[in-house]
């Protein structure tokens, strides 16, 4: 089963996918392979708004009914929403993975965007398969 | 083996060498039955195979060291001796245990029926909703009592329910404050635990007197004890506001009779409570089994420990139960996980629940009445006897005197056991009465402690401010089942909705479900061992010291170990109080900066998670293709961490099922650099009599009593997990605070010797098997799992074989090639086998996608032709939809299980027959086991939790 893999999106080694927003804001959600490979998705551990959070430092938890998966931080900053409608249909980001961000960023260092892979990097890795 | 047959098959042996009739029931397959399995699996003879499966490196040279067997009714014997050697005498020393009626139709019909206490933890939930219906009520009966939003379905005790709730409220602090307060008018084992729990994971412990504790600095938790040990009714809600100032939980330990007529906890701002549910019927037995109790608000529950049962639907849309968030557990989080409990007691907690069941919410108060009435009478008497006597009080009367010894003293001869306060100036004693106190018993007591006139009730010594208003246990249940033919019913159709060992074989891997003798489980209901109050003086339980001490030498023979200790509860228990052994060693040694702990990624999940709680680094080794340990990645770890290194934890045979040919070599690694090797012993049941542990160098192993030694699963509880060490070792096993027994480790349970009743099923065990016996029982059990083995080669790949293509006890089979070839996964196969009439084998542990079968030596040839005839029809039917004469949606796996409401329905719309849904084996016809629900929707009842009975359908 191919995955979906937007264009205008940038992606993380750990299946996390980066829509830049306004300024220097960040969302940030988990790829449609991702959800695939959880499963059911039952529940959203959210980080609070105002935690300062690290690149590659891990951030909440989304849960399915077989497993718990961490998000990584794709970039360093401070959290200035989170996504709370998932508290009630978590289920969301089975249906719409792409349109189920789940926290935002306000960036410290956007130069960390470089570090991410393209639509076409990640592409690749999905292909090479680790 | 020594003799002619692993059914020890001589007609006349010497008296010496003891009776071998149990062994001819405990152990399955008969002499010829064994003949003809050997003839399957191609091996000359038992011994021949016993050689190819177990490495001659690692066998031992010396047969076991134990009293020839006894027979069933000698070991009847032995047990009615030890247990009159055993004093009961009235024991109104409280501290979370009390004396309590078992109503007789719980006792007969759950603690001594095998179709409550074989069964298997609910996991395979559609085969289970009978207990999982029962521990939904004891989650109602909970959260009702305590006046909170959700409840477990039971912790291993009070003491250990403490020290999670302290755990929880350390998380949900996101350890950002490290300060927690304990209450002096704690139980002294609960304060013993919580340091024991605290010290590893750096938090502080303030022990103090909660209402003239500063609050003001912060403690990210209080825990309270209500009432107090002492009996002590306070009032806490002042500083509720002050703990929750600084975003504090407040954790109160409570009483569940207290209940009925104090204000519950959650009415008063409690964010968890906690306690014993043993006296809701479940006898005292020395200290366990009984089942503690968590309940939290619902804002906590996805930190909250334990297993929680759950409501959610089945593929009908019919409402059906199962655990729920089990994505909390440790075999998924592992080293993040927040609690390493696995087990629960759930035996002891369904009878719990049957007690409120049966006396219902009135029935209850009137105990709770009575009892308090009974202890406000005797304040009065000892008040007009001059005494100083505490006020506001539920049942525990204290007060103060001169002679706190002397009256003790003349209370024992006159057959009472009373608590002897000791502290102060002026010494105090506390009694605690209960539902057992009868008015002959008061007289008697009267008498004892010189009161003068006849016992008289008075109005209940509880502060007006904290009777209790609310009204409680309000659902039907509580209401519906008052006669006991109807709770005799009731019981019954619950205990038919589920799959035990008295329907058919529970082959699962690593769970060792053998054969519960009976003979085995009735000492347990013996009053000599059931009636004994933990706190009991020593000379009063000489027949436990007895038989404590007779078990504590079989298992250290039969592991190769210098000392055991008793007291772990389960198995998790058993990791957690041995790494917190070798950390005591190393610190005794100055060797402090030892904090890695060595894990293979193969390993169940639970060693990390209690490696996580003794304040170890987890850092794990790679496993290779065979699941063995990686020993050039061990020998990379062991180098890099040198003098860091605490511990390896290995299972052993490995959790692949081989016996790996390095494990020497693997702890001589370890031991190079000054580590510690544990050995955890989930599959000692391929090695009793074999090889030992410590002559293959470990240094300490757990014991699951409940796998190898007969101790019943108890629908998921109860457990024990006794440790054995090496000599260097054991100063530092786990201590007592009240009755002293072990060394300088910190108390890990609730009580001295872990859960005392069920031990005598083990003695029994060891006794009646005898030094062959118990060998012949590894040596069938790794034959059972090579048969099967072999009988389903060819059909599905058995993964991980020994250097001579033999497995150990276990035996796992790869259905993953079955997802790609039919879209069938290890689900459906799981599903599909309980219309078969059979309990799935372990699913995706240790290798996702798998299935891993164990026998057991209890199983005959006939019972395993079964299963593996039921799955080779299952592999059929995939042959089937592979072929693409089944439909890939529509076809027997993916809509197992079949209930008789699906099969039997006018609108029967699926592509393959009724017939072919429900009867696909011949067996069938002679006895159908019938699911009770489809197969469950776990989704959609983790993302809308209900954990109460208020929804449910009445039964």
């Amino acid at each position: 089963m191919a995955s979906n893999v937007p264009d205008d999106l940038l992606f993380t080694s750990h299946d996390e996918w980066v829509r830049q927003e306004k300024g220097d804001i960040v969302a940030v959600g988990i790829t449609d392979f991702a959800q695939d490979a959880l499963g059911e998705i039952v529940h959203v551990e959210v980080p609070e708004v105002g935690d300062e959070i690290e690149a590659e430092a891990a951030v909440c938890e989304v849960e399915s009914v077989k497993a718990v998966a961490e998000l990584y931080a794709p970039v360093s900053g401070e959290i200035v929403a989170v996504n709370e409608d998932l508290d009630d249909e978590p289920e969301a980001i089975n249906k719409n993975p792409y349109g189920s961000w789940i926290f935002k960023v306000k960036m410290s260092d956007p130069d960390e965007l470089d570090n991410l892979l393209d639509a076409a990097a990640y592409q690749q890795k999905l292909e090479d398969g680790d | 083996m020594s003799g002619s047959g692993a059914s020890g098959a001589e007609s006349a042996s010497p008296l010496a060498e003891g009776s071998r009739d149990f062994e001819r029931r405990h152990i399955g397959p008969d002499a010829e039955q064994l003949a003809a399995m050997l003839a399957t699996v191609g091996a000359a003879s038992l011994d021949a195979l016993i050689d190819e499966a177990v490495p001659a490196r690692i066998r031992t040279s010396r047969p076991l060291d134990l009293p020839a067997p006894i027979s069933e009714h000698e070991a009847l014997a032995a047990l009615a001796d030890r247990a009159a050697k055993n004093r009961v005498l009235r024991s109104y020393l409280g501290m979370g245990y009390h004396g309590t009626l078992t109503p007789p139709v719980i006792q007969r019909n759950v603690l001594e029926n095998p179709g409550w206490y074989t069964a298997y933890t609910p996991y395979q939930a559609e085969i289970s909703q009978g207990r999982l219906e029962a521990l939904l009520v004891y989650q109602t009966m909970v959260q009702e009592l305590t006046g909170l939003e959700i409840a477990n379905a039971s912790m291993l005790d009070e003491a250990t329910a403490a020290a999670e709730a302290m755990n929880m409220a350390f998380h949900v602090g996101r350890e950002k404050l490290t300060r927690f307060f304990v209450d002096e008018g704690c139980h002294p084992q609960t304060i013993a635990v919580v340091r024991t729990r605290a010290e590893p994971i750096g938090v502080e412990v303030v022990v103090g007197d909660p209402l003239a504790f500063d609050f003001s600095e912060p403690v990210f938790g209080a825990l309270l004890q209500y009432p107090t040990t002492t009996g002590h009714v306070r009032d806490y809600r002042a500083l509720v506001e002050a703990v929750h100032a600084h975003k504090g939980l407040v954790i109160v330990a409570t009483d569940l009779l207290a209940l009925t007529m104090l204000a519950p906890p959650g009415e008063w701002g409690a964010d968890v409570a906690v306690g014993n549910s043993q006296r809701f019927g479940v006898p005292l037995g020395y200290g366990g089994p009984h089942a503690g109790f968590f309940a939290t608000l619902e804002k906590h529950q996805r930190k909250m420990p334990g297993r929680i049962i759950g409501q959610s639907v089945d593929a009908d849309g019919n409402p059906a139960l199962r655990m729920a968030l089990q994505t909390r557990e440790q075999h998924i989080r592992r080293d993040k996980a927040t609690s390493n409990i696995c087990t629960a007691q759930v035996l002891l907690a369904n009878m719990a629940a049957f007690y409120a069941v049966w006396h219902g919410p009135a029935g209850l108060t009137a105990i709770a009445r009575r009892v308090a009435s009974r202890a406000a009478g005797l304040a009065a008497a000892l008040k007009a006897a001059g005494f100083e006597v505490g006020a506001q009080f539920f049942d525990t009367v204290r007060f103060q005197t001169d002679d706190a010894a002397g009256i003790v003293d003349r209370a024992r001869a006159a057959g009472f056991n009373l608590r002897n306060l000791g502290a102060g100036s002026r010494g105090s004693v506390a009694i605690a009465l209960d539902e057992t106190t009868s008015p002959a018993d008061l007289v008697a007591l009267y008498a004892a402690l010189g009161l003068s006139g006849a016992p008289r009730d008075a109005d209940p010594a509880i502060p007006e401010g904290l009777v209790r208003k609310s009204g409680f246990l309000k659902q039907a249940v509580f209401h519906s089942h008052r006669s006991e033919t109807a709770m005799m019913r009731w019981l019954h159709r619950l205990e038919t909705k589920d799959l035990a060992l008295n329907t058919s074989m529970i082959p699962l891997g690593s769970c060792t479900m053998k054969l519960n003798a009976a003979a085995e489980m009735m000492p347990v209901s013996f009053p000599g061992f059931s009636g004994l109050h933990p706190f009991v003086p020593r000379e009063q339980a000489q027949g436990y010291a007895q038989l404590f001490a007779e078990l504590e030498g079989w298992l250290a023979e039969i592991t190769g170990f210098a000392a055991v200790s008793l007291q772990p509860n389960a198995g998790s228990q058993g990791e957690y109080a041995g790494l917190l052994t070798i950390r005591r060693y190393h610190h005794a040694r100055g060797e402090t900066e030892r904090d890695v702990c060595l894990i293979p990624t193969s390993a169940h999940g639970t060693n990390p998670a209690s490696a996580v709680l003794a304040g170890l680094r987890v850092v794990p080794v790679r496993c290779d293709d065979h699941g063995n340990i990686d020993v050039d990645d061990l020998r990379a770890k062991v180098e890099q961490h040198g003098s860091r290194v605490s511990a390896l934890m290995v299972t052993y045979p490995s959790t692949h099922g081989v016996f790996e040919e390095a494990i020497r070599e693997i702890c001589q690694l370890v031991h190079s650099v000054g580590g510690q090797v544990y050995l955890d012993g989930a599959n000692m049941n391929a090695m009793v009599g074999l090889c030992r542990p410590g002559e293959i160098g470990a240094d300490v192993c757990h014991l699951n009593l409940h796998k190898t030694f007969a101790i019943p699963h108890g629908g998921g509880g109860p457990g024990m997990g006794p440790i054995g060490v090496a000599a260097h070792l054991a100063p530092h096993l786990p201590s007592h605070p009240v009755i002293e027994t072990g060394g300088d480790g910190g108390a890990v349970s609730a009580a001295p010797w872990g859960s005392p009743s069920i031990l005598v099923i083990t003695w029994a065990y060891i006794a009646m098997l005898g030094p062959v016996g118990l060998t012949n029982a590894s040596k069938m059990a790794i034959l059972n799992a090579n048969y099967i083995a072999k009988r389903l080669e060819g059909k599905y790949d058995v993964l991980y074989k020994g250097a001579q293509g033999r497995v150990a006890h276990e035996c796992i089979l790869d259905t993953r090639p079955l997802k790609t070839s039919a879209n069938i996964a290890v689900d459906d196969i799981a599903k599909r086998l309980m219309d078969y009439g059979f309990h799935a084998p372990t699913m995706s542990f240790p290798v996702a996608g798998t299935l891993m079968v164990e026998p057991t030596e209890s199983e005959d040839q006939g019972e395993l032709d079964r299963l593996c005839d039921a799955l080779l029809s299952i592999r059929a039917e995939i042959a089937e939809v592979e072929a693409g004469t089944a439909d890939p949606d529509d076809n027997v796996l993916k809509h197992a299980p079949h209930t008789a409401a699906a099969v039997i329905s006018d609108g029967w719309a699926h592509a393959y027959s009724r017939e072919k849904a429900a009867y696909p084996a011949p067996w069938l016809r002679v006895h159908k086991y019938w699911p009770t629900v489809r197969r469950i929707d776990n989704a959609t009842g983790d993302r809308n939790l209900i954990c109460t009975c208020d929804a449910w359908p009445e039964s």
